[in-house]
């Protein structure tokens, strides 16, 4: 069995959305190097347990990297110090014996605090609202290789599709952007033939709902794309702005 | 009980589409007045919902993630399975349906085997119009890999990720229709009760997990979507919010539960590592298209693997079963790798796992070619072990991953409570015993978005529901009442030691005794030994916090005692059915190589069980419906 060591927290406690907040100093000493970072906070909390604490409140469904829940800013980074890794699938072997490790939520005006470090993520689901689909009725579809889509086409959309949508990219923006989770979400739809016909409506459609949710503006700092687990690349942004000039100036109805 | 299955009359191939023409009808401009409840957004619920509301009907929704696409089936990872024959490969709609009643073991209903491999291809259709990027291959077309149970080419797939793009595909479906206004979404909402009025299914309670209010919801329908029971085991490949809690509620209210003691072990997952483990972590089936499972010949041999000959090493399934070898179903391989460590061959720190390894794979086809297959998930293993499995085998071990038992439903996807409908993982119509590999995307598919959508139109337009009650109804005072004193005395226990120990220990004895394999004597003590958890819990447990609050932990109280009663009644079922199929091995019934032994006899039946009460002791009483086989003849499954 692997060695256990010594880890000490600053822990965001923020007891509701318009409570005052404030870090609390933690310490466990029973962490090893196979446990993930939502292990070893399960682990403390156990012990909160014990002591007659109220326990750490976080989101997680998945620990598995793809469901999105998980959102902690560690050290000042939105999923800790291991690129293409959610909180969830980061572990503690990426950590020493008596490091202090500061946990906070992800910060935004747009994901208002709940309880602690869950925050309110639900600006993301009206954006998709807004547009982000192919608007076809069930039962209605042609036969799946009626239209061939070049295996490059495929792959890229695929590539933009695999955002889980976790709000990483907003918090890491100095401005609180969050262009890169509606940016992914057209280069996935927009380059294929099936989302092709909606590409103009949907474009501006997502862009202006992004911008009434309260998000700020794109300034370019990549920040996003450097805490992305998915690794979703910026040129999204890009592809989303040029899509919208274009639709803008031909003066299409959103 | 009414156990009427109402499947249609006439040849196999032809019952879906005659029911089709013969069920009724809602007028268009008369489904806006109807109400329709989805609890659930995964992919039956998500499908459900965008579906009906596409239709017509009034739809409200609820999930207990912060959001619709975080549904638990956004972590499968392998593929569906359709039976298109693009690869030209012989498949049709029959080999489907046979590879899968055949793969469940004979313990399912024809009808329902069927009709899903008929909708499966349209299931593909659908997806692919809304955006869903499957892997292609260079001309254009759509591409397939191989699955377990299968000798056809027939699981389509987005790399390792097809259960999150086919969650997109239903969730922005179920997003456009929240932004028509066609369905209204309620997130962060937890399911506590099931409102019943004269005999049918009027409405549910749920509890709003940010603020803690208990609130009510009436509808003509309900639609329950909220997957398997796999945590039962506290440790398995669900996600931690994964749970009984509607389902078994909606039993406490009458709905039969069937087959609870059909569990599937998925024998390759990422080994067990710690105390602290809070969930095991699935690597996809799909692996062993490529990968070959072997353990050392000689017992507790511990050199590094790759310092074992090829000549010392047991490639034990490719050995016993040449015709599927890595690719026997999941039942079949589960099985043999406990045999196998049993006998002292397993290898790793615990003993408890055997190598899945690519070698082989990569010599053949290059380290790109394989890493384009498989990046995600080498990179997932190497993030949970440390290993680097290009370079050394995988270690892996079964892991509790699907529950093909359920809710009882008829045909239709209906309880026996009229107006509660159930779909996807949480019925248990499909699968039979054991359920093959990129079927449950399939099947959760299926009924959302191609079954549920008519069959609920059936239901209304013959319903006759009286229009004149409201949330006010004493069946609504009763519910809601009933839900907030379960979490009064939840919170007033007050005790010391805490859910996730009662759940720790609750998931042991189900492992150990209701797990890959069981056997009379230890299915007798684990009735014994959780009918004492339960009486400890009620006694001792402690819940933090306030009802009027975000509160996780109690939450999962209330889905550990839940737990705490369906874990008998699996361990009750596994000992009624005094025979092995699929995944539920008597020990006392198995050939000499640990292959199951039906009976066909005595027990080709669905075992419905009725709620009667809990007392000490869990009151359950056994229903069955018999499973009559006019299409297919019955076999002793064989994968040599
Ligand atoms: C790791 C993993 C990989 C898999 N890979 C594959 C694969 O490759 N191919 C395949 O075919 N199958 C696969 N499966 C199985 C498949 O993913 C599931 O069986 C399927 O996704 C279940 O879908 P569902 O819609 O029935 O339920 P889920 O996706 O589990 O959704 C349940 C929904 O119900 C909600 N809910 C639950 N309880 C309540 C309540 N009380 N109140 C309100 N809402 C509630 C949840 O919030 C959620 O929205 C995999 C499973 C796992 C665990
Ligand atoms: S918990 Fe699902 S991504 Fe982390």
């Amino acid at each position: 069995m692997a060695e256990e060591f010594t880890i000490n927290l600053k822990i965001w406690r923020q007891a509701g959305p318009d409570q005052p907040g404030k870090l609390v100093d933690y310490t466990l000493d029973t962490v090893n190097e196979h446990m993930s970072f939502l292990e070893m906070l399960d682990v403390l909390n156990e012990k909160i347990l014990n002591e007659g604490g109220d326990p750490i409140e976080f989101d997680y469904d998945c620990r598995e990297g793809i469901c999105g829940s998980c959102d902690l800013m560690i050290d000042g980074r939105a999923h800790g110090p291991k690129a293409m890794t959610c909180s969830c699938q980061l572990h503690m072997r990426n950590y020493n014996d008596g490091d202090t490790i500061t946990v906070e939520p992800f910060r935004a005006r747009a994901f208002p605090v709940i309880k602690d470090l869950v925050v309110d993520r639900s600006a993301f689901d009206r954006i998709i609202e807004a547009g982000g689909y192919v608007s076809i009725k069930t039962g209605s579809a042609p036969d799946a290789n009626s239209i061939p889509v070049d295996k490059q086409v495929a792959d890229t959309a695929f590539d933009y599709a695999t955002c889980i949508g976790c709000g990483a990219c907003v918090a890491a923006c100095p401005n609180s952007s969050a262009s890169l989770f509606t940016g992914a979400k057209l280069a996935h739809l927009n380059r294929l033939p099936q989302g092709e016909p909606e590409r103009k409506k949907r474009t501006v459609a997502m862009v202006e709902q992004m911008e009434e949710e309260g998000f700020g503006d794109c300034s370019n700092f990549a920040e996003c794309e450097a805490v992305c687990p998915k690794g979703i690349s910026i040129s999204a942004i890009a592809e989303m702005r040029r899509n919208y000039m274009k639709a803008a100036l031909a003066g299409d109805e959103a | 009980m009414n156990l009427e299955s109402n499947v249609p009359e006439g040849p196999l191939k032809d019952k879906w589409s005659k029911h089709l023409n013969d069920i009724k009808l809602v007028a268009p401009n008369n489904k806006r007045k109807h109400n329709v409840i989805v609890v659930g957004t995964g992919l039956a619920g998500g499908s459900a919902a965008a579906s009906l509301a596409e239709l017509g009907y009034n739809v409200t929704s609820f999930c207990i993630q912060d959001s619709a696409r975080r549904a638990h089936s956004i972590a499968a990872q392998g593929g569906i399975n359709a039976a298109k024959n693009y690869p030209n490969d012989g498949d049709t709609i029959w080999r489907l349906f046979y590879d899968t009643i055949k793969g469940g073991d004979y313990r399912s209903r024809e009808s329902n085997t069927y009709r899903l491999a008929q909708v499966s291809n349209e299931i593909i259709d659908q997806a692919v119009a809304q955006g869903v990027p499957f892997a292609r291959e260079y001309g254009g077309l759509l591409a397939n890999r191989s699955f377990g149970g299968a000798q056809v080419s027939r699981t389509f797939y987005a790399r390792g990720q097809t259960g999150q793009q086919l969650l997109l595909g239903a969730y922005q479906a179920m997003m456009r229709q929240t932004h028509n206004g066609n369905i209204d979404l309620h997130t962060r909402h937890e399911m506590l009760d099931l409102v019943v009025v004269d005999g049918k299914a009027r409405g549910i309670i749920t509890r709003d997990l940010v603020s803690g209010e208990i609130k009510r919801w009436m509808a003509d329908a309900v639609v329950l979507c909220t997957g398997g029971y796999g945590n039962v085991f506290y440790l398995s490949t669900n996600a931690k919010n994964s749970n009984v809690t509607a389902a078994w509620r909606c039993h406490k209210r009458g709905a039969g539960f069937a087959n609870p003691c059909y569990v599937q072990i998925h024998p390759t997952c990422i080994p067990v590592s710690g105390d602290y483990q809070s969930k095991l972590t699935l690597m996809s089936e799909s692996l062993r298209n490529d990968g070959r499972v072997w353990v050392p010949k000689e017992k507790e041999d511990d050199r590094h693997p790759n310092d074992i000959p090829e000549e010392e090493r047991y490639y034990y399934l490719e050995e016993k079963y040449p015709a599927f070898g890595n690719l026997v179903p999941r039942d079949v391989a589960s099985r043999n790798a406990k045999i196998v460590c049993d006998k002292g061959m397993g290898v790793g720190p615990t003993g408890r796992a055997v190598y899945l390894d690519f070698r082989d794979a990569i010599e053949r086809e290059g380290e790109k070619t394989i890493s384009e297959k498989y990046g995600n998930l080498f990179d997932m293993y190497e993030n949970i072990t440390g290993d680097n499995p290009y370079k050394q085998p995988m270690r892996i071990f079964p892991a509790v991953h699907y529950t093909m038992g359920g809710l009882w439903v008829d045909y239709n996807l209906m309880s026996n409570i009229p107006g509660l409908f159930v779909a996807g993982e949480a019925n248990f119509s499909d699968h039979g015993a054991n359920r093959l590999g990129a079927s449950a995307l399939m099947q959760g598919l299926s009924d959302g978005y191609f079954i549920i959508p008519y069959t609920i139109g059936n239901y209304i337009a013959g319903a006759e529901l009286d229009k004149d009650i409201d949330i006010k109804h004493e069946a609504f005072n009763e519910a809601a009442e009933n839900a907030q004193s379960h979490i009064d005395k939840l919170l007033g226990v007050n005790g010391d030691k805490s859910v996730v120990d009662f759940h720790r220990e609750l998931g042991q004895i189900m492992w150990d005794k209701v797990g890959i394999a069981r056997n009379e004597e230890g299915l007798k003590q684990a009735i014994e030994e959780i009918q004492a958890l339960r009486e400890e819990f009620w006694q001792n447990v402690r819940v933090p916090g306030e009802a009027a609050n975000y509160n996780k932990y109690l939450e999962f109280a209330g889905r550990v005692a839940d737990f705490l009663e369906l874990g008998e009644l699996m361990a009750k079922d596994a000992l009624h059915r005094d025979e092995s199929a699929g995944c539920h091995l008597r020990e006392e019934h198995q050939t000499d190589e640990g292959e199951a032994i039906r009976n066909d006899e005595e027990y080709a039946y669905v075992a419905a069980w009725e709620y009667q009460g809990v007392n000490g002791q869990l009151q359950e009483k056994l229903h069955k419906e018999d499973l009559e086989f006019e299409f297919v003849e019955l076999k002793q499954r064989s994968y040599k």
